[in-house]
């Protein structure tokens, strides 16, 4: 979905951010998984989240832009976008994990008008385990949405700099 | 066409598989399937066979799409290929960098099947 003109300078201000990951998130569940993300009521369970893709940013727009979800989340995502070709998909996890945020953060980056043309982004990088801490040097914003997929919790972060 | 022979080229496997799939759903009568993971990787391929059609995605490790597609030209083998972008990297730079630098169209990911229809067979065609 791109968004009209009439709407570019609210797309650019920071106060409609999350509304837009939101529906960057959604576009690629729908279009390259076949799914809908629900709202989130409770906020994640930390210790289940031990999966962690990051897509960083940089330019007009500097950062790291984070989604974390469960293995089991992870393995059923890359099952979802093999369709009949899914046999060994865990073992695929990592790779579309890290693709489908990299979707998410170039889908967001197209959203806000100005911005995002001279933003660039990274190749992704995927962690397992969720015995780490991730510390931004100079983290002037962050931003989270809390979703739910199939039920389990899928948090995706825009940190900037 | 048919029995065609594509490259696609894209550092996830999982997005080389999706790709594939929305060609054939696009109804592309395709023979052969190449895979690359990077810029690098393809041009080495297309050194050694000749294809069809080659879809590429920007974002790579090693050599990155823009860079692949200017370096196509020195391929003997891929001359008059054409190739179609895949890619997150929506801004009008991106789109105006590829087309400038030889591709002939440009889909944008997260993509549908009918969007890789609508931009695939026409080139294919040679309309585009
Ligand atoms: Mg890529």
């Amino acid at each position: 979905m791109n968004i009209s003109r009439s709407e570019t300078d609210a797309a650019s201000r920071r106060e409609y951010w999350a509304p837009l990951l939101e529906l960057s998130a959604q576009e690629v569940f729908g279009l390259m998984l076949g799914e809908h993300l629900e709202a989130a009521a409770e906020p994640a369970p930390e210790n289940t989240l031990d999966v962690t893709s990051m897509v960083e940013l940089a330019g007009s727009l500097c950062g790291l832009l984070t989604l974390r979800c469960s293995s089991n989340s992870a393995a059923l995502m890359a099952t979802k976008m093999l369709g009949a070709d899914g046999a060994g998909a865990k073992s695929q996890m990592e790779d579309a994990v890290g693709e489908v945020c990299n979707m998410v953060a170039g889908n967001f980056k197209n959203k806000i008008s100005g911005i995002g043309e001279g933003c660039k982004l990274s190749v992704p990088t995927v962690i397992t385990g969720s015995n780490y801490s991730l510390c931004a040097l100079a983290n002037d914003y962050t931003m989270s949405i809390n979703l739910l997929f199939h039920g389990s919790h899928i948090v995706i972060s825009l940190q900037l700099n | 066409m048919e029995n065609i022979t594509v490259l696609i080229v894209d550092d996830s496997s999982v997005m080389r598989k999706i790709v594939e799939r929305s060609l054939r759903q696009a109804g592309l009568e395709i023979g052969r399937v190449l895979e690359a993971s990077n810029g690098l990787e393809a041009l080495a391929v297309l050194n050694q066979q000749k294809v069809n059609l080659v879809l590429c995605d920007i974002n790579m490790p090693a050599m990155d799409g823009l860079e692949f597609v200017k370096q196509l030209p020195s391929v003997e083998n891929a001359k008059g290929v054409p190739v179609v972008m895949i890619t997150t990297e929506g801004s009008e730079s991106h789109v105006v960098q590829a087309l400038s630098a030889g591709a002939r169209g440009y889909i944008r990911k997260p993509f549908t099947a009918d969007q890789v229809k609508e931009h695939i067979l026409p080139v294919l065609a040679g309309n585009l």
